[in-house]
């Protein structure tokens, strides 16, 4: 037996070990932003409505950790999160809204409806923020530490059992 | 009844195929006197019955919408037009792996039922590992994906087929993919026959090569008519995504076509033995890896199954029994087989041997481009491989084989002098040089598109030289096959090649009455309107299209909605001229514009010659359709020959002619 006719047996021997302990893993199905444990970008947006403020890099910068929620009037998740938003800003968060392609009209309306948990929402009409802080789809929420590091992306709307973990992120983020 | 009736026919053929293996091991062993050998044919015919009538009895109940069966239920719709019905047979995990399993036994079948020439020992050797292999996938189908499962309720609507399915594509892309991977099955069992009885030579050649060869055509066609349907179907303008379930189907391709080349350097020189077997192994055992790779949800694909991690182990256990099995027999038994008659580096042999290690380079640069994300997420690190890296390290190979397969064919058997074929060097190269340099002077574009570019007019024009001289009523079909073959590949290489270096592309937002020019093209937005079909809503734009002063022609691009199950699709739009195509595509509302009206997302692509990439794999299959017949055709022409001279030794022992008996009998010419 020559050693070369078993060289394609070895290779065979080798994938199948490899896909046998990959089929073992669990499969991560999302893909997390790029951008975590990096610095925010720079940003300033325009106050989404009138009557309170836009929201850039430097809001993010001392003090306590903060949150980041990405989500939008159009956007029906957002529905759904805005109670276990009101929850965290209960809990003493201070959550920063960025409120992607919308008109002000609009944005009133959904905070007349469902509650408001934000103390600043800026306006992200082209998506830009969205894509420079790599965000897959709204809603998402970022923890966000006290020298404006991303520390924690959480994709897809906050949930009641997100709403611990989350405090638990914004505790290890001080 | 029918789905009792389906189940009755898959377990009667995975019975059919323990006794096949049995009967053909039996015949091995005992040097095929066993009187238990002579049930391994006929248990390969019914097995072929018997698994096609299950998969039309399936097709029936897909026809039916019959919703007592799971399968049914879940993938089918009792709104849906018939066609989809039937093709959605197939569009999904368990009716897919029934059509592989049909197709597995029906190649099994036909061999059984056809191949007389082979020596029996070494047809009971092949015909066991055929029943082997069938064998395993019978278990898989049977034990973790059951087609006919019943429901205990039946559904009062099933859940219906993925929209992008619910094409005429489906019909064609999957059917004749699975032929093309299945069928290399025989090849496998062949060589594996031929590598036990150690039977590898010419005539066994002479035997594999025709199932190559039809697998091979079939794979051609099924990869051309894929290739075809992402691109107009998923709306993204490109025809190869170097997506993992693509590239599973390019590497049997790749084998195969290394196969069918180094079985003719074997049929006609008896060289060329270990590596033949190996490529037979190789060319099978891709489309298993394949099978796995798409159904395992080990990679991320468009082509995804519904994932299951206990059938991708239940493959895995399937592949490390047959090609880990066939890989041990062949460490083991190649070393017993001798490499066969020698020859120049300068020959056909030559050349066949240098193209085969580039087709084999490029097998070994996709497979790691495919498995390099498998093995880097078992470290936690997510790539993607795409074309960055495949087209540069393909093209590595690809250029100096498509270099030498220009050159190849001239050459003579065993040893040639290149000399000889001065002239048609020298025409080639020239050719190649002053395309090269007339695309360099009319634009920048990258290197890759212009070596293709040259290339594919300098391959264009060789693959016709081996007709040089030759008075063409006389020259055999099969040659016709490889310079119709080889041609293919130059029409296909230009229009890759074209398509990524001459393609236009506009991206705008526009209103209805505006009006956009891409490469000579003018393209008005008249109106956007919704329209509804069989199962589906949809926006359709009304778009004109015109060139130069001819009438404009309306284009109708569509953003679809299904309604079961919910998902959009893009249903774009194309005109086709014989130099490209203007391909359209309408995307989301975009905003308003200054004067109030809607603007909508247009996309738009001239693509200059992109249809000459399948006009070229139709070509290249075609060939292989020649070659085949023009092969059967010699075969049959010999058979008769051979028959009627037994008739006529036959008619004069019946005379008793003892002068004619004892003297040299006058063979007719083979």
């Amino acid at each position: 037996m020559r050693i070369i006719f078993a060289i394609p047996l070895a290779l065979f021997l080798f994938f199948a070990g490899l896909a046998a302990y990959m089929l073992t893993q669990d499969k991560a199905q999302t893909i997390p932003s790029q951008m975590i444990e990096q610095p925010l970008p720079e940003f300033s947006l325009q106050p989404a409505l009138d009557g309170m403020p836009g929201a850039s890099k430097s809001d993010f910068i001392g003090g306590e950790p903060r949150l980041l929620n990405i989500w939008a009037s159009w956007c029906l998740p957002c529905i759904a999160e805005a109670p276990h938003l009101e929850r965290l800003k209960d809990e003493g968060v201070d959550i920063i809204g960025i409120a992607v392609r919308d008109q002000p009209a609009a944005v009133a309306d959904f905070l007349s409806r469902y509650g408001n948990p934000y103390s600043r929402i800026g306006a992200d009409d082209i998506s830009a923020l969205m894509l420079e802080i790599g965000a897959s789809g709204v809603p998402e929420t970022y923890v966000i530490d006290a020298q404006g590091n991303i520390r924690y992306q959480h994709i897809g709307d906050v949930r009641a059992e997100t709403v611990p973990l989350l405090l638990e992120k914004l505790e290890e983020a001080r | 009844m029918i789905a009792e009736l389906g189940l009755a026919a898959l377990w009667l053929s995975t019975a059919l195929a323990v006794l096949q293996m049995v009967s053909g091991a039996l015949g091995l062993k005992d040097g095929g006197n066993s009187q238990f050998a002579i049930y391994a044919r006929p248990a390969a015919v019914v097995q072929a019955f018997l698994a096609v009538l299950a998969f039309f009895l399936l097709l029936y109940a897909f026809a039916v919408t019959d919703l007592s069966i799971k399968l049914v239920a879940t993938n089918s719709h009792s709104a849906k037009p018939l066609i989809y019905k039937l093709t959605g047979t197939w569009g999904n995990h368990e009716g897919s792996m029934l059509l592989w399993v049909g197709v597995l036994a029906l190649s099994g079948g036909l061999l059984a039922g056809l191949e007389r020439r082979l020596p029996e020992k070494t047809m009971s050797a092949t015909l066991a590992v055929q029943g082997f292999v069938a064998l395993g996938f019978y278990a898989f189908l049977l034990l973790s994906s059951n087609p006919f499962e019943r429901l205990p309720v039946p559904a009062i609507e099933g859940g219906g087929l993925n929209p992008l399915l619910q094409d005429i594509g489906l019909a064609i892309h999957p059917p004749t993919l699975y032929i093309g991977y299945v069928g290399l099955s025989v090849a496998f069992s062949l060589a594996m026959g031929a590598l036990m009885t150690r039977q590898v030579n010419p005539n066994f050649a002479k035997i594999l090569r025709p199932w190559v060869l039809g697998a091979w055509v079939f794979l051609t066609f099924g990869i051309t008519a894929g290739s075809y349907w992402a691109y107009y179907e998923l709306g993204w303008g490109g025809w190869w995504f170097w997506d993992p379930v693509e590239n599973a189907s390019l590497m049997p391709w790749l084998a195969a076509t290394a196969l069918l080349h180094s079985v003719s350097v074997l049929a006609a020189r008896d060289a060329l033995r270990t590596w033949t077997i190996m490529l037979g192994v190789l060319a099978f055992s891709m489309s298993m890896l394949g099978t796995f790779l798409v159904r395992s949800g080990v990679l991320t694909s468009v082509h995804a199954f519904a994932v299951d991690p206990e059938r991708g182990s239940f493959i895995l256990a399937l592949l490390c029994l047959y090609i880990g099995g066939s890989l041990v027999i062949f460490a083991l038994r190649a070393g017993s087989i001798s490499e066969g008659k020698r020859f120049s580096v300068t020959s056909r042999e030559g050349a066949l041997v240098f193209n085969n290690v580039m087709l084999s380079a490029i097998l070994a640069i996709v497979l790691l481009g495919t498995l390099y994300p498998l093995l880097t997420e078992a470290f936690d690190v997510r790539v993607s491989v795409g074309p960055p890296y495949f087209n540069p390290a393909g093209a590595i190979f690809a250029i100096p084989m498509l270099m030498v397969m220009a050159i190849g064919p001239l050459l003579r058997w065993k040893e040639d002098k290149p000399a000889r074929i001065q002239f048609e060097l020298a025409l080639v190269a020239s050719v190649v040089i002053a395309v090269i340099a007339l695309v360099a002077i009319l634009g920048d574009y990258g290197i890759l598109p212009v070596l293709g570019l040259a290339l594919s007019i300098g391959l264009a024009i060789a693959a016709f030289l081996p007709l040089r001289g030759r008075r063409l009523r006389l020259v055999p079909v099969a040659t016709w096959g490889m310079v119709c073959a080889h041609f293919g590949v130059a029409v296909a290489l230009f229009g890759m090649a074209s398509e990524s270096a001459f393609t236009e592309e506009k991206l705008a937002a526009v209103a209805p009455g505006d009006v956009e020019e891409v490469s000579g093209w003018t393209i008005e937005l008249e109106s956007v309107d919704p329209v509804a079909g069989p199962n589906w809503t949809a926006i359709e734009a009304s778009v004109l299209a015109s060139r130069d002063d001819e009438a404009p022609t309306r284009l109708a691009p569509q953003s679809r909605n299904f309604w079961s199950p919910p998902q959009p699709t893009s249903e774009s739009a194309l005109i086709t001229r014989w130099d490209g195509q203007l391909y359209v595509v309408i995307g989301d509302q975009a905003g308003v514009d200054a004067a109030g009206n809607n603007r909508w997302q247009l996309r738009v692509w001239w693509k200059p010659f992109v249809t000459f990439i399948w006009y070229g794999g139709l070509l290249v299959a075609f060939g292989g359709i020649l070659s085949i017949a023009g092969r059967v055709q010699v075969d049959l022409k010999r058979r008769r020959a051979s028959a009627m001279g037994q008739e006529r030794r036959d008619d004069l022992d019946a005379l008793g002619d003892a002068d004619a008996a004892d003297g040299p009998v006058s063979e007719p010419a083979e």
